[in-house]
């Protein structure tokens, strides 16, 4: 019964560690710069995996090699300084090995490449809009208190930088290859993040402040926005689309969009005429 | 560590006064209802605690129904869904592993194992049960309030939470954040009680350091609670004020429906925080009595000490005080200022040392043992196969960079359904299986037990060890439809509806545990006071089950720590702590 025991633990350790390479379930294709985010998972597989099979395969031993026979009788060995000693120091180097190149990768990731190009994504239930600057390069500043139906991003009408800036409601996104982006982020309402697996990096959309993270898409294709935040029950359906393409597409689609202006034109004028009046 | 320096008729018995009228039963109202004794008290918590989690292990089913064959079930909607998942996370954290490990296992082996006749204040332990019997009902009232519960996610996070969005935000929200409340005011009275009687109503001879380790991590998960939950509380009280009197604590401007909302100014991220600052140290108040029971079941069934029991001691503790300094890894990209990544990543991963530390000495007890592979032994064995594999994710989440693009991914919820859901509750299986015949004086049946422990074990292994790599592709969590995701491959539906049958098995399962805890209780063998020869102090009570006061007229004294098992010279392979030393020859050099 005991051998038993024992082969069914050690049967447990070597599945899963044959479920780790034969799953068909492994990470998405990665398609910007973090890759090494994904160098450090590998690492921490490494060490856990063979932190996790050691013990089991240990216990299975034990379990086995020490299981009850009449006659036998359990040593008295209430410690052994030296040997907890080693397993501590040897767990505290495991740890730093996986904590180095951690914390190593988040330096990057809070720290913008100087002149990484801004896009402001603006997250409500259950939509994702975006905000690019316009030839000045600047943001407008922006407010919820602005939301109306006609600025439906709240940018701050009496804000000049706001003039020229491109407003896509509800539609895709689209980058440019190879280029650093810092995407500022901004909800109207609750919670949301603004997550594509692919380019692994996210951050959380927080009402009342901007957030923001950084990457550099590397390869070209249209990849899915999903909302990792919860934020009520439209969260599954709050989707969107980032087309990374070449700087020349890029520009192409960039003179199509939208600016600030443009779209709050119409009732800038009436505004205007009422307050004449 | 047979101690030797004194010779037991010089021993003073332990003083003791007499009990207040008020304590002693006279009616069968005042014996089995409103009982101030902790052993009918434990066993009303443990009642409770697991009539409200069969509610949420049923909800778990539904989620599960609905994520292995989308659509099928019509009376599951996105809206149901997620109040299917907020009722289980906060009913299986809260109302059933905090109140079965500190309400259930603490009342009744905390005064028996530290040789005392009942908690320090018997009347609040009382009334404690009775405030979190008042929270479970408040928390069941919101099932059938206009609206229904909450479905805003265990975590409850603002804004949402109170929103029109989030189902349950007319009345739902306000009965369990009222609910929560009540649970905190009930866990605070309880948690006073076994922190001062762990200090205070220990037996003649039982020092601290001779204290079974289970005492010690149910003592030192208490001593958590009391500085963790008034973090919750407040949360609630601030919440509740931002629904109930339209405050603006945690709400900041908002649009909703097109409607701008009056709130502005408040801070979301602040709801994270006091929610975080409390919900992490609950998740090691879940994980700490656990180590502590496994420690025992551990050396009584492999007939050998806990190897490094103060290590075990300072580990516990340790984990304890470390809990209260990660919580921002809930947090990594909620938008707080970045650079406390750095700091909760080092704190997360320091906590893996003494944890680390746990299981190496659980591993090294069997090592030389003398292994019987009871049922509670083999509930110890896979609590540690999946321990390791739950702690090792956490490693995976703590590194901030690492976090990111699991973060919210099945991943997380593999992780800590792992931890959390799995190891504590083989735990809480094996400790019924180990104390069942102290309560009633019958043995579970042993067939019955073996059964349902390999279809648990295996069977929760199989729904979420497979769940990690779900993450790994992106999954996210809380969503109850995936919809078209090019980047998921279809053979994750695959593993998504192989996770449902399992975790349908697994559910029917538990029928063969609750037909064997009621069959036991009229056919089971009779178990006499001490089947496992054990030597902690429970197992040496003159009746069993334990009478009132139970120790009879006279209190125990200990002379031993609570691991002499197969000590070298001794007749018996233990040696029970209340066991006196053997005579001191008078001569030095001769042998006993």
């Amino acid at each position: 019964m005991a051998i038993a025991v024992a082969i069914i633990l050690a049967l447990v350790a070597v599945g899963s560690v044959l479920f780790h390479f034969l799953s068909p379930w492994w990470w998405t294709p990665i398609a910007s710069n973090w890759s090494r985010i994904d160098d450090t998972i590998i690492i921490t597989f490494w060490i856990t995996g063979f932190v996790f099979t050691a013990i089991v395969l240990f216990m299975a031993y034990c379990v086995f090699r020490f299981r009850h026979r009449e006659g036998n009788r359990a040593a008295y060995e209430p410690e052994n300084k030296k040997l907890e000693s080693w397993l501590a120091i040897g767990t505290a180097l495991g740890v730093a090995a996986i904590l180095a190149p951690g914390l190593s990768v988040w330096y990057e990731y809070v720290n913008v490449p100087k002149g990484a190009a801004e896009v402001e994504v603006v997250g409500q239930q259950w939509l994702w809009s975006f905000r690019l600057p316009g030839k000045a390069g600047l943001l407008g500043t922006s407010d919820t208190k602005f939301v109306s139906s006609d600025n439906p991003l709240g940018l701050n009408p009496d804000d000049r930088n706001g003039r020229d800036n491109l407003v896509i409601i509800g539609d895709d996104l689209h980058l440019p290859v190879g280029k650093p982006v810092k995407m500022l982020l901004r909800s109207l309402d609750v919670v949301h993040d603004f997550y594509v697996p692919e380019f692994r990096a996210k951050m959380d959309l927080m009402p009342g402040i901007v957030t923001y993270f950084w990457f550099t898409p590397t390869k070209i294709g249209t990849f899915e926005i999903l909302c990792a935040g919860f934020c009520g029950v439209g969260h599954p359906q709050m989707r969107g689309k980032v087309v990374v393409e070449e700087d020349k597409d890029y520009q192409i689609w960039l003179q199509k969009q939208q600016t600030f202006a443009e779209m709050f034109k119409l009732d800038t004028t009436k505004e205007k005429r009422a307050s004449v009046r | 560590m047979v101690d030797i320096t004194f010779d037991p008729g010089d021993v003073a018995p332990p003083a003791e006064v007499e009990d207040v009228e008020l304590y002693h039963p006279h009616s069968w109202l005042t014996k089995y209802v409103f009982s101030q004794d902790a052993k009918v008290i434990a066993i009303q918590y443990s009642m409770t605690a697991i009539s409200i989690g069969v509610v949420a292990l049923v909800l778990s089913w539904l989620m599960r129904l609905q994520l292995g064959f989308p659509g099928r079930f019509s009376f599951i909607d996105g809206s149901n869904y997620y109040q299917y998942i907020t009722m289980h996370g906060m009913i299986m954290v809260v109302y059933l592993l905090t109140a079965l490990f500190l309400g259930g296992f603490g009342n009744y082996l905390i005064p028996l194992m530290v040789g005392a006749r009942d908690m320090a204040f018997p009347y609040v332990n009382m009334l404690s049960y009775w405030v979190y019997l008042l929270a479970v009902l408040v928390l069941t009232a919101s099932f059938f309030v206009p609206g229904g519960p909450t479905g805003a996610g265990w975590t409850l996070y603002p804004p949402q939470a109170i929103l029109a969005g989030t189902p349950g935000s007319d009345w739902g929200i306000i009965l369990m954040l009222a609910s929560l409340m009540l649970f905190i005011i009930g866990f605070t009275m309880g948690g006073l009680n076994y922190v001062v009687t762990v200090l205070q109503a220990r037996t003649r001879g039982m020092t601290l350091m001779r204290l079974p380790l289970t005492v010690w991590g149910i003592f030192t998960a208490t001593v958590m609670a009391l500085l963790a939950f008034p973090g919750l509380f407040v949360a609630c009280v601030m919440m509740l004020f931002d629904r109930v009197l339209g405050t603006s604590f945690f709400m900041p401007a908002i649009i909703a429906g097109g409607e701008h909302l009056k709130y502005a100014g408040g801070s979301p991220i602040l709801f994270q925080h006091l929610f975080w600052f409390f919900g992490h140290p609950e998740v090691y108040i879940v994980a700490v009595p656990a180590f502590g029971i496994v420690s025992d079941l551990i050396s009584t069934h492999a007939r050998k000490n806990i190897f490094g029991y103060r290590m075990m001691v300072w580990a516990i503790v340790s984990i304890g005080a470390l809990s209260f300094v990660v919580w921002g890894h809930h947090m990594y990209v909620s938008g707080m200022n970045p650079q406390f990544g750095f700091f909760f990543a080092v704190t997360t991963l320091i906590i893996a040392v003494p944890t680390a530390i746990k299981v190496y000495n659980w591993v090294l007890t069997l090592w030389r043992g003398d292994i019987h592979l009871e049922v509670p032994m083999l509930f110890a064995l896979a609590f540690i196969i999946t321990f390791v594999i739950g702690g090792v994710t956490g490693l995976f989440l703590g590194n901030v960079s690492v976090d990111v693009p699991l973060s919210a991914t099945m991943f997380v919820v593999a992780h800590f359904h792992m931890v959390m859901g799995v190891a504590p509750i083989l735990v809480v299986f094996g400790g019924i299986y180990q104390w069942y015949p102290k309560v009633t004086g019958r043995m579970l049946d042993d067939t019955l037990g073996r059964i349902h422990f390999w279809v648990t074990f295996l069977g929760t292994y199989a729904i979420f060890f497979p769940m990690h790599y779900l993450g790994l592709i992106g999954v996210p969590r809380r969503y109850y439809e995936l919809g078209d995701a090019a980047f998921i491959p279809p053979s994750a539906a695959t593993l998504n509806a192989f996770i449902t049958i399992a975790a349908l098995i697994v559910g029917a399962a538990q029928i063969a545990f609750f037909f064997n805890l009621i069959w036991s209780l009229f056919k089971g063998r009779a178990a006499g006071g001490n089947p496992w020869r054990a030597t902690t102090l429970e197992w040496q009570t003159p009746e069993t089950p334990p009478g009132h006061g139970n120790w009879g007229k006279d209190l125990p004294i200990v002379y031993r720590w609570a691991y002499d098992y197969s000590v070298p010279g001794a007749k018996e392979d233990f040696l029970p702590q209340n066991q006196p030393p053997l005579a001191i020859p008078a001569a030095i050099g001769a042998t006993s």
